[in-house]
């Protein structure tokens, strides 16, 4: 087979691939979500399925593994945080058909809420762990950990970081092997985590890393490149990328392709031949701490910091004192260019609105209803995790009627976010009596990691039309007594829900319902919400230059200074209206319908 | 690594960077060069600033660029080309569109588009200025402005020996090959200056 260039997600899909691999599962998450996109185009092979959460799809794998298949569930770093608990019982239970576990981190936090190290997942669950550099290594190791997986009975953590994930390198590809399921044998001494079980596989499981030391020492998934030996480069991921650049063939390295448990005996080997030993990591010193802790003498994380992404200049200027040229002028005056919502994002209408209310505590989610807490908009609080939204804003609202407060609490999710683990959050809120305002912001598609579907879209991952959630039933099931769903572009239908919700002394959900303006819609969605129609103008001699439709933020909007005009953008403009409903003069109409 | 060579195409997100990081990347390895590549998504997009860094050689290690190293800064967005000058080498060339997108600051009043950019640049490197929303208008199709630029790279960096014609037309979107083939010739042409 050829060579070809593709991203590291894509090459992890390849290897899955080649591997025989017949079944996975993954919620996106960036930069994670290409690789079960790019499974899923194998559709005769392997069943690849979006599920509603982390921990869901995990386990799905974990069953599948048991069933005797090979494996492969991903996600982003924090999605590991949901999914820790299958993880940790998998890593006492081992494995049937081989199970990888991919985790994509986000050193710099491109798109994420931290900059955790889930390589201290590896560590601290107890399993193998491999760390591919570039896409090739992306595609091999998955084989090689779906191998040590079922050689060593136990899931492998498969860690990645942005770079390796969005980087393109060339790919040496070939064919698919055929695995055949292994079969099914019960086993509750293997597979029933009561106590007394648990008890004697966590024995087994210290046997296990033992061996997997041995393997660690020996693979050659972990090698030496032997050049100039004043000094010695340990390092692992993009980062040992970063090294080879900077040091060339003025050091030599030993380049770990599978961190645990670290290789202790080839440390110490290669230790002893250099001079120096720098450890070169991303994040945290995970590879350093254990080396000083074996009592082998290196510098790291004195020099390269363990904040944001590494990159070769940094660790010129760390290890050797190298500053390149760069070209001076004055960046301080340069306005920033946040990511904002889209013009015709429905969205928009929905923030524009909250943002007018007073004493209200807004509680925000993951997606890109987030950026409705940007200007000029400003509607949000606060933003965590993954379906915290309602469960906060129930928190915070106990206290606000403890204390007498007047403030009012409205939590505001997505669609995919609140099937993710907003529903669990909102049994909490009918459960306990709380009487939260519960925004479910339902685009129609999961939207932030570039439309994936979800339970209420009516498609699976790979196209099979299915049944489709619906939401207003399903709260009201749950036990909200008050419900009302709403077109955000109508910004009357919004207000006054606002205002109907307020005076409740009752939970209630307020769904918004229209389509992300990027969607492709289905025939259904074509059925229900029809195509947008025309643009929006400003007819010039009617605007005075108040600047209300600003407020939406809409970037086909501009204003331009000299005549105190606005002028729309008709290249970008959707036609939603929304600046139209807001305009107090009437200046802007609908053209071209 | 003196034999690596490093493009960096930023702009805004939708603007077509990826389109071309692609044609560019794929054609590169045509012609037996190590490749490597690193683009950004989610967050990143959604009208913000957005980067694609290629870079290739004979053996290339990491794959983004560090600041100083850009051999040529294509900027498909005036502004953007300042706020990335600090990636472009002293000895590098900057191409840059004459083509304002106002971010959303600017959008709400609370900055000016900065003015004299490209004074600013070219007094700093060798700047190639295109216009090429107006060029992309003229062969009949806006959308193609990311082509215009392309061909101006090519230009830029001399690699004019690859068939880009046929990287183009194996993949631009069918029925259009012809016409993102037209743009990238006027990019060409206009990266001459």
């Amino acid at each position: 087979m050829g060579r070809t260039l593709l991203t590291g997600n894509e090459a992890v899909a390849r290897g899955a691939y080649e591997a025989g691999v017949t079944y996975a599962a993954a919620y996106p998450g960036t930069p994670s979500t290409e690789i079960m996109e790019n499974i899923a185009m194998y559709k005769g092979d392997i069943l690849a399925e979006w599920a509603p959460n982390e921990k869901v799809a995990l386990e799905c794998v974990i069953g599948a593994s048991l069933a005797g298949a090979r494996v492969m569930a991903t996600m982003k770093m924090v999605g590991v945080n949901v999914a820790a608990d299958p993880l940790f019982c998998a890593a006492y239970a081992g494995v049937n058909g081989g199970l990888v576990l991919v985790s994509a981190d986000d050193p710099g936090l491109h798109s994420s809420q931290n900059e955790q190290d889930n390589r201290y997942y590896a560590k601290f669950a107890k399993i193998a762990m491999v760390e591919p550099s570039d896409s090739q290594e992306a595609k091999d190791m998955v084989l090689a950990a779906l191998e040590i997986s079922e050689e060593y009975d136990m899931p492998v953590l498969f860690r990645m970081t942005t770079r390796v994930c969005h980087g393109k390198s060339l790919v040496e590809t070939s064919e698919r092997r055929q695995v055949e399921p292994k079969p099914y044998v019960k086993n509750l001494q293997k597979y029933d985590l009561i106590p007394a079980v648990s008890r004697k596989l966590r024995v087994g499981l210290e046997e296990k890393l033992k061996q997997l030391e041995e393997f660690s020492n020996n693979t050659n998934l972990n090698f030496i490149e032997w050049k100039d030996k004043r000094i010695g480069v340990i390092s692992s991921g993009v980062a040992y990328q970063y090294a080879r650049e900077v040091f060339g063939d003025q050091a030599s390295y030993l380049k770990l392709g599978f961190t645990n448990p670290l290789p202790l005996d080839k440390i110490k080997a290669f230790a002893k031949e250099v001079g120096t030993l720098y450890v070169v990591e991303e994040l945290e010193p995970f590879i350093e701490e254990q080396i000083k802790a074996a009592g082998i003498a290196c510098l790291g994380k004195e020099k390269i910091p363990n904040i944001g992404e590494l990159a070769p200049a940094i660790v010129a200027k760390a290890l050797r004192g190298e500053k390149r040229s760069t070209i001076d002028y004055d960046q301080a005056s340069i306005p920033n260019r946040p990511p904002t919502l889209c013009a015709g994002c429905p969205h928009r209408g929905f923030f524009y609105e909250l943002s007018k209310l007073k004493n209200i505590m807004v509680t925000g989610d993951i997606g890109c209803y987030g950026l409705g807490g940007s200007d000029p908009l400003n509607a949000k609080d606060t933003s965590y995790d993954m379906g915290a939204s309602i469960s906060m804003g129930y928190g915070a609202q106990r206290v606000f009627e403890r204390s007498s407060s007047n403030l009012r609490t409205i939590s505001t999710i997505g669609d995919s976010t609140f099937f993710h683990t907003g529903i669990n959050s909102l049994l909490h809120v009918i459960y306990n009596g709380g009487k939260t305002i519960t925004c479910i912001l339902d685009n129609r598609i999961t939207g932030m990691t570039g439309h994936q579907e979800n339970p209420g879209s009516g498609f699976t991952l790979q196209g099979v039309p299915t049944k489709i959630v619906d939401i207003g039933e399903l709260v009201r099931v749950l036990g909200i007594n008050h419900v009302r769903t709403v077109n955000p572009l109508k910004l009357n239908e919004v207000r006054e829900a606002f205002t109907w919700a307020l005076e409740l002394d009752e939970a209630s959900v307020i769904i918004t319902r229209w389509p992300c303006v990027l969607k492709k819609l289905s025939s259904d969605d074509r059925k229900e919400f029809g195509d947008y129609l025309g643009k929006c103008a400003v007819a010039e001699e009617v605007c005075i230059g108040c600047k209300m439709c600003i407020k939406t933020g809409c970037p086909a909007l501009r204003f331009n200074k000299e005549i105190k005009k606005v002028k729309i953008d008709e290249t970008q403009c959707a036609g939603c209206e929304v600046c139209l409903q807001v305009c107090p003069v009437k200046a802007i109409r609908k053209v071209g319908e | 690594m003196p034999d690596v060579k490093n493009i960096l195409l930023v702009g805004v997100g939708g603007q077509g960077t990826i389109l071309v990081g692609k044609i560019l990347s794929n054609g590169l390895m045509s012609a037996g060069f190590d490749v490597k590549m690193s683009e950004v998504h989610g967050m990143a997009q959604r009208g913000g600033s957005v980067s694609n860094q290629v870079r290739y050689g004979k053996k290339v290690f990491s794959p983004i660029i560090d600041k100083g190293q850009a051999d040529i800064l294509v900027s498909f967005e005036t502004m953007e080309a300042l706020r990335w000058l600090e990636y472009l080498s002293p000895k590098g060339k900057a191409v840059v569109n004459d083509y304002r997108i106002p971010s959303a600051p600017i959008l709400t009043g609370k900055s000016d588009y900065p003015e004299g950019i490209l004074a600013v640049i070219k007094s700093k490197v060798a700047t190639t200025v295109i216009k090429a929303a107006e060029i992309a208008q003229n062969i009949g199709n806006p959308r193609t402005m990311n082509i215009v630029l392309f061909g101006a790279l090519v230009r830029g960096m001399e690699l004019t020996d690859i068939e880009w014609e046929k990287v183009i037309a194996g993949i631009v979107k069918a029925g259009t090959a012809e016409i993102n083939i037209e743009a990238f010739r006027a990019g060409m042409k206009a990266g001459e200056i």
